[in-house]
């Protein structure tokens, strides 16, 4: 497979990005980089600033220092909508669907920055990457099964066609099978040339996707590798792969 | 924000669905609109679907600015009351108009003229409010910009009482209150049908805008999940404030209407108009939108039934004992609470 994928230039960079929370110091200097075509994937425990990462990447959050590069332009300071238009979508933790929205109309918002006529298409693009959503377009997002809404979350942030793709936990609640699946869309929508930034607790599993990783501790990075070299990182396989 | 996020994912989702069958409400309604027309007799029965008009337009911008931002903007019922002022210096100052239009043709220009007119500039000054007010206390304790909306409430009330005096004015009604037709035996208004039909249209236009255009599925995302819509590309400061300039909008229409019908005004308006449009707005489900639509017809029955008995001054009490109730036994009100989940 990895034989077809091109890798090209860095897309994303951070550059010491240090984000806070008021007083509370999140990320305390997070360096790291994403070439076009990768799958990189974020590590670490509950707290380790893995989501907060994603989030200043998309720019739900602002870094205090420091700096984040998008396709060699600086958004450090640039506001989450218009991130969408210049191709960062984001499937947040948690799924955030619309819930007294229909799967259609929760569809329609992620082409929210698109005309209607590529939003028509991307509804079909979506469909047929998922076609459980096409049977469930009328229903509202709320009564969806917690996989089916992780597929809508993925879809969602699919319709604006992005070049960058950031995932928080999209197997987090998840039966074993519906995570299979999970992350066999991951290296379909990857091999289709969508770059994408993974945020994992299931370590294995990201690790078995990426092409490289970073291990996130109370804000730093504390390790970064091709995936293979981690996963076989003794200290990885204790602390997240729950071998001893 | 996160609370309001975290809130709106734990609400149980059969919660949602099983509420949206329901016809018990609506069941209750028809009943009761039945019921008031025989208590009160064809004429009542209208003045108090027009009153009920007024106080549901005025519901619409409580209900659509909590639902997008849970605020409870205790300054709109003052912003309605400036519409009945912004009304009348339109209809005084610039078409010089002082009571009932001789002909059609003019009843229907200075009606336009002032729609046109109050509508924009009271939209353009609930934008402000948002913009200068309530805007950078977004992040803060809910209690902020509640009490900032006092604020607000008293300035607008005193700008006007500085202008115009405390005590009721005088406004031209256009629409001249003999002109009346027959319908089936009984002899109505027309300023009571062009009211009522008129409110009628603005809250059926607001529906099909909040759930059927881009816009409104903007707004309705907001309310939902602020951080993901904006996620999605929604700009939310503007959606927020399309929400503001709506509902203000439609509490200047109901401005003008006010003084048209009762043919007076005063600074005082939006306090005593404001709490009751505020309890229709409750009573129907905060955030609701049509909830706040049936909401004001009903206040408006209650006023109307409390004074043709003769208690008239328990309307306001009576109004009061509806919030409470509300509020103790059934909080998300009638019809839940919902932006536009309803058509
Ligand atoms: N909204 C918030 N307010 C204050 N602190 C937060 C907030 N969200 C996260 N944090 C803190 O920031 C740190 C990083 O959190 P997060 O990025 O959510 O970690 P992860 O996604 O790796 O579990 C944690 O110490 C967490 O407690
Ligand atoms: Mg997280």
């Amino acid at each position: 497979m990895t034989a077809e994928r091109m890798i090209g230039d860095v897309v994303l960079e951070l550059r010491d990005v240090q984000t806070y929370y008021g007083k509370i110091h999140a990320l305390q200097g997070i360096t790291a980089e994403v070439r076009a075509g990768e799958i990189v994937t974020l590590i670490g425990s509950n707290g380790a600033g893995k989501t907060t990462t994603l989030k200043t990447i998309s720019g739900l959050l602002h870094p205090r220092s420091g700096s984040v590069h998008f396709e060699g332009r600086d958004v450090s300071r640039t506001s989450a909508h218009r991130l969408v238009r210049d191709g960062i979508s984001h499937a947040p933790e948690g799924r955030r669907i619309f819930s007294r929205l229909t799967v259609l109309e929760n569809l329609q918002m992620g082409g929210y920055t698109q005309s209607s006529k590529d939003v028509a298409a991307n509804i079909e693009h979506v469909f047929e990457l998922f076609p459980r959503l096409q049977e469930r377009s009328g229903q509202k997002g709320g009564t969806l099964s917690g996989g089916e809404q992780q597929m809508l979350a993925i879809g969602r942030a699919l319709m604006t066609r992005p070049k960058v793709l950031l995932l928080d936990e999209p197997s987090l609640g998840l039966s074993p099978i519906l995570i299979q699946q999970i992350f066999g869309i991951i290296r379909e929508i990857n091999a289709q040339g969508t770059t994408i930034l993974l945020v994992e607790q299931n370590a294995s599993q990201a690790l078995d996707v990426a092409d490289r990783g970073y291990v996130l501790q109370t804000g730093r990075v504390i390790l970064s590798d091709d995936a293979k070299v981690l996963a076989a990182n003794d200290d990885v396989r204790r602390a997240y792969l729950g071998e001893i | 924000m996160t609370s309001s996020t975290v809130t709106a994912e734990a609400r149980p989702n059969r919660f949602l669905v099983a509420r949206r069958s329901g016809v018990g409400p609506y069941l209750f309604i028809l009943a009761l609109t039945v019921v008031m027309y025989f208590v009160l007799g064809p004429k009542q029965f209208v003045n108090a679907l027009t009153i009920g008009a007024i106080y549901a337009l005025v519901a619409l911008g409580y209900t659509m600015v909590y639902g997008i931002i849970e605020l409870i903007n205790f300054a709109h019922g003052d912003v309605f009351m400036v519409g009945s002022f912004v009304s009348l210096f339109v209809l005084t100052n610039i078409l010089g108009a002082t009571g009932p239009a001789p002909d059609l043709a003019t009843i229907v220009y200075q009606l336009v003229v002032t729609f046109a007119l109050t509508m924009s500039v009271v939209g353009v000054l609930g934008v402000t409010i948002e913009r200068f007010a309530y805007r950078p206390l977004r992040n803060a304790p809910r209690l902020a910009p509640l009490i900032t909306a006092i604020g607000i409430s008293f300035i607008l009330q005193n700008v006007v009482q500085l202008i115009y005096g405390p005590s009721p004015i005088n406004t031209p009604q256009v629409i001249p209150p003999s002109a009346r037709v027959d319908i089936a035996g009984v002899s109505i208004g027309w300023i009571n049908i062009f009211i009522i039909v008129t409110a009628i249209s603005l809250m059926f236009g607001l529906q099909l805008f909040v759930s059927r255009t881009k816009v409104g599925r903007a707004m309705r995302s907001t309310a939902s999940d602020r951080e993901a819509a904006s996620l999605m590309g929604v700009d939310i400061n503007r959606t927020i404030a399309i929400t503001f300039l709506i509902g203000s909008a439609l509490a200047g229409a109901a401005g003008v209407v006010q003084g048209l019908y009762f043919g007076n005004i005063t600074s005082a308006l939006g306090f005593q108009s404001g709490l009751k449009a505020f309890t229709a707005a409750v009573l129907g489900g905060i955030g609701n939108i049509t909830g706040a639509a049936i909401g004001g017809f009903m206040i408006g029955f209650v006023e109307v039934t409390a004074a043709n008995f003769g208690f008239f001054v328990w309307a306001q009490a009576a109004v009061f004992m509806i919030l409470i109730v509300t509020l103790v036994f059934r909080p998300s009100g009638l019809f839940g609470q919902q932006l536009g989940e309803r058509a």
